[in-house]
């Protein structure tokens, strides 16, 4: 509901908001560097095992005493691994390869983000989660910059949940460069001087007269030359430098060229652990039979039936519904089917979202204002019906969908926790966990393995909570699984949402007011009810209302890979097409056009954007027989996307065959993979646009799988040329800013093609 | 419950399971042979795609009882010299994003060239169009694939 957030929705609607409008959010203090306070570093004995889990650590004795590995004690970096105290680390039938010997090598941490091993790797961890959209590359690359080191030495993972160490721990927005950057390199810098103060202190020199080169710190003047590997255990016992002098950016050569992902060679492997490869000893797997309504309650359960389906250990009543712990998924999904459920079906079941837009659409001119200036009714009145144009536009519930379904491994004991979650939010999770469990977050080890896909669905704790309560409830350690089907229906959606457009032209045909009236339930308090919507443009328009109005629908909705722009770009740009149509503009001409009268200081950059796609993508020529060119751009978190489709009809089907694309964020620090997600936006707001629906029918989710909610697959991806505009603007965000042009660049191709709008999505074309 | 002997990655594995549970689950709970991945479960993704006698194949669909005497090969059996021009062309062509879906890509791809060693991008869009990625890394597979086919004498 709209009115009332929990705690942890609060807490995520505060950092978010910091987001609206692009700027970079503050609330995250610059991390300090080094640990301060004189405590001693700790130093470790760690054994690397090659081969095997792609090297990973595997465990770690302290350097004083024991030499052997241990899993006892639990290395703070192995949460990238998934390995975890207990966990199999030679599971059977796996690495049939002989074993590698094992190589001790010492490792030092110069801070929590640095650590350096005298085999001269380097092994930085990041706070952020990496849910492919590349932060466990590109913040490293920034430290790395810094650091000065060799870039092929460079691993990364993320640590154990920490705030005290890595800040807010929260990857949301497209926030995660943006807020890190200045950090990153103060971090990169600091460990770099310590490594420079060990050296000078080793030889007796002044440090001014020493410099470093691709991880090795150099004396010119008598020719020595001592690796960062035979330093670090010197530099870990200096204090961190509070101002560590930066590199002049003229000297990058990290920052801003095309870097792999680091961890791609692990992915393709098959080698990548995400929370649901990893296995704890004594672990069962649960499912939970929840209420087929969103909203619905449990009235009673039998699990007599469930229980004698062989390899069910137990089922606990939870919050959410009845979990079935098994030995295997295959179990549990047996048991979980012979649970005899009564179910109340709660406040929804009159809910159905083919009566849903009537509901809204009733709402209409009920709205609060977002934004107003001028007059734009009197303006819409006076103008001749030839010059002005009414629409309504309507889009649909969609689930996140990612391909890794939600799930997460708790172990609750009495005095701590351990948990292993893909989570997006680890301090949210780490104040959930504490509050439900009266265990102090620094008594609960939250690993954070890979992410198998996030799109905002991982910052709702919903997954991580049901695993935690599971295994309170069986007294051993749980990973509570979704089923694709839970996964989907689990109701944390995009929000559905109606919306009422009114525009006039001036006797020259260019738009002069505009009237968008937008009926959508609140997404955290409705923080984000307007983002994206033409209050997010600098298109000169001195008439202008934008409008909100919550519709108080009772499903829970959420932050859905660009948030608020997901729909309000369609309908603004899809308007802006119909209203060039209307005042007969070529709809590029046109935006160029109100972007010059603009005196918004990202007019320029919006136009540049604009200019530069069409330019690539062939805008004054004529496409190829039977194709269409639609434009459309949006400014998402900060960073200006702007896109061309090339589309046609084949066979009664909108084939997207290709999809020029330009993007402004500032400065990219890893073009390659700004590059990757753009086409990786491109291709899921296509999924959106062509199929994506979620429908509710007497409160219960319809789609459940991707037979019924279709993704896009191979053979019907376009091709997509990405180009990058450094325009020297304040850095931003790319996780997101890929997504939202492309639904209104299709429809508005589509229109040249069959003289349909589409204004409704998913598209379904006419007959 | 009846017990199976599976021929996986060359070794045969003695499974204790029931008749009808699904391959896929018999890797993962049972062998902790995690490189294959759930998706959806009914044939839809094929993120858990493994090779039977040579053809990808979703192993969510393959049930256990139908499986005596067939091989088995997972993302970690398959022969390094099919795995690892593909390995290194995802990595040249930086494919994966999230990552989940990619054992599974590889071992269509695999698949596809042991049949095609020199695929045409129709060849590739058939062979591939059964897998879902959700990061939307299609365009880069389909270079990638290019690119290992190349590798391979």
């Amino acid at each position: 509901m709209s009115s009332t957030l929990s705690a942890s929705e609060q807490w995520i609607a505060e950092r978010l908001s910091q987001r609206l409008g692009g700027a970079p959010s503050t609330s995250t203090p610059a991390p300090v560097p080094g640990r301060g306070g004189g405590a001693r570093p700790m130093q470790r004995r760690v054994f690397l095992k090659l081969g095997g889990l792609g090297g990973l650590a595997l465990g770690l004795a302290c350097a004083s005493d024991d030499p052997k590995p241990t899993t006892s004690a639990q290395p703070e970096g192995a949460a990238g691994s998934g390995m975890a105290p207990g966990m199999a680390t030679e599971p059977p039938g796996t690495e049939q390869a002989p074993e590698a010997p094992e190589v001790p090598a010492n490792q030092y941490d110069l801070s929590a983000y640095v650590r350096i091993a005298d085999d001269e790797s380097v092994t930085l961890y990041i706070g952020q989660s990496d849910m492919g959209q590349g932060v466990l590359t590109a913040i490293p690359m920034i430290i790395a910059e810094e650091l000065d080191v060799d870039w092929a030495k460079v691993r990364s993972e993320h640590p154990i949940a920490d705030q005290q160490k890595y800040g807010m721990q929260f990857t949301a927005g497209s926030a995660s460069i943006a807020n890190s950057f200045a950090a990153m390199r103060q971090m990169g810098a600091a460990a770099r001087e310590m490594l420079i103060t060990a050296a000078a202190n080793r030889w007796q020199v002044q440090p001014a007269q020493l410099r470093t080169e691709l991880g090795a710190v150099l004396h010119d003047a008598s020719g020595r030359r001592a690796s960062y590997g035979e330093l670090a255990e010197d530099a870990a016992k200096l204090q961190a430098p509070q101002n560590p002098r930066l590199k002049s950016e003229s000297d990058f050569r990290i920052i801003g060229t095309p870097r792999t992902q680091l961890s791609a060679r692990l992915k393709a492997e098959g080698k990548a652990q995400y929370t649901l490869d990893v296995k704890v000893d004594g672990m069962l797997i649960g499912l939970v039979a929840r209420a087929p309504t969103v909203g619905g309650t449990l009235v009673s359960y039998d699990d007599a039936a469930a229980r004698q389906v062989p390899g069910v250990r137990d089922v606990v009543q939870i919050p959410s519904g009845v979990a079935v712990l098994a030995d295997h998924y295959w179990a549990a999904l047996k048991g979980r089917d012979a649970l005899v459920l009564q179910w109340n079906d709660g406040p929804n079941a009159g809910v159905s979202t083919s009566a849903l837009p009537n509901t809204m659409m009733s709402m209409m001119g009920q709205g609060q204002n977002r934004t107003n200036s001028g007059n734009p009714e009197q303006v819409i009145a006076a103008a001749p019906a030839e010059r002005k144009l009414e629409a309504v536009y309507q889009l649909p519930y969609l689930a996140h969908a990612p391909m890794e379904p939600l799930n997460a491994v708790a172990d609750v004991r009495a005095d701590r926790v351990e948990l292993w979650a893909g989570t997006q939010a680890p301090t949210s999770v780490l104040n959930d966990v504490a509050m439900r469990t009266g265990i102090p977050a620094a008594n609960i080890t939250l690993h954070v393995p890979y992410l198998g896909g996030g799109f905002g669905r991982r910052l709702v704790n919903d997954y991580v909570l049901d695993a935690v309560e599971a295994s309170l409830a069986a007294g051993r350690p749980v990973k509570l699984m979704h089923t694709r089907e839970d996964d989907m229906r689990s109701a944390q959606y995009r929000p559905i949402n109606a919306n009422r457009m009114q525009g006039a032209l001036g006797a020259d045909g260019y738009p002069t007011a505009w009237i968008h009236e937008i009926v959508v339930p609140a997404l955290l308090g409705g923080i984000f009810a307007t983002e994206g919507s033409s209050t997010n443009y600098p298109y000169a328009m001195p008439n202008r209302r934008v409008t909100w109005q919550d519709p108080a629908i009772n499903i829970p909705v959420w932050t859905w890979r660009s948030v608020g722009a997901s729909h309000n770009a369609f309908v603004v740009e899809s308007f802006m097409d119909e209203l060039a149509v209307l005042g007969n503009k070529d709809p590029l001409e046109m935006r160029l056009r109100l972007l010059s009268q603009s005196t918004d200081m990202t007019a320029p950059r919006f136009a540049a954007a604009l200019q530069d796609v069409a330019d690539r993508a062939g805008w004054n020529t004529a496409p190829p027989a039977g194709r269409a060119r639609g434009i459309a751009v949006h400014m998402t978190f900060g960073t200006i996307a702007a896109q061309v489709a090339e589309v046609s009809i084949e066979a009664g089907q909108v084939r997207v065959h290709k999809v020029w694309a330009t993007v402004d964020c500032g400065r990219a620090v890893n073009p390659r993979g700004v590059a990757a997600q753009v086409e990786g936006g491109i291709i899921f707001g296509l999924s959106a646009a062509l199929w994506g629906q979620i429908d509710i029918e007497g409160g219960r989710p319809v789609q459940g799988n991707f037979d019924t909610y279709r993704l896009m697959r191979m053979s019907e991806a376009p091709e997509i040329e990405v180009n990058i505009i450094d325009s020297g603007a304040p850095i931003t965000g790319m996780g997101e800013p890929g997504v939202p042009p492309i639904a209104p660049a299709v429809c508005a191709a589509i229109f040249r093609l069959t003289g349909q709008r589409i204004r409704t999505l998913p598209i379904r074309l006419d007959a | 419950m009846p017990l199976y002997q599976l021929d996986i990655n060359g070794q045969i594995h003695e499974v204790d399971a029931p008749e009808d549970m699904p391959l896929l689950w018999v890797l993962r709970d049972i062998l902790s042979l995690t490189g294959t991945k759930y998706g959806c479960g009914i044939g839809q993704c094929r993120a858990c795609t493994v090779h039977i006698d040579g053809t990808a194949t979703f192993s969510c669909q393959a049930r256990v009882g139908m499986l005596a005497g067939a091989k088995i090969v997972t993302i970690e059996g398959l022969p390094a010299e099919r795995k690892e021009p593909l390995v290194a062309a995802w990595e040249a062509e930086d494919v994966p994003q999230c990552g989940y879906c990619q054992p599974g890509q590889i071992m269509s791809a695999a698949a596809l060239l042991a049949r095609t060693p020199r695929p045409s991008d129709a060849d590739i869009d058939s062979a591939m169009s059964p897998n879902l990625c959700r990061c939307g890394t299609y365009v880069r597979i389909r270079r990638a694939i290019h690119r290992a086919a190349e590798a391979t004498p």
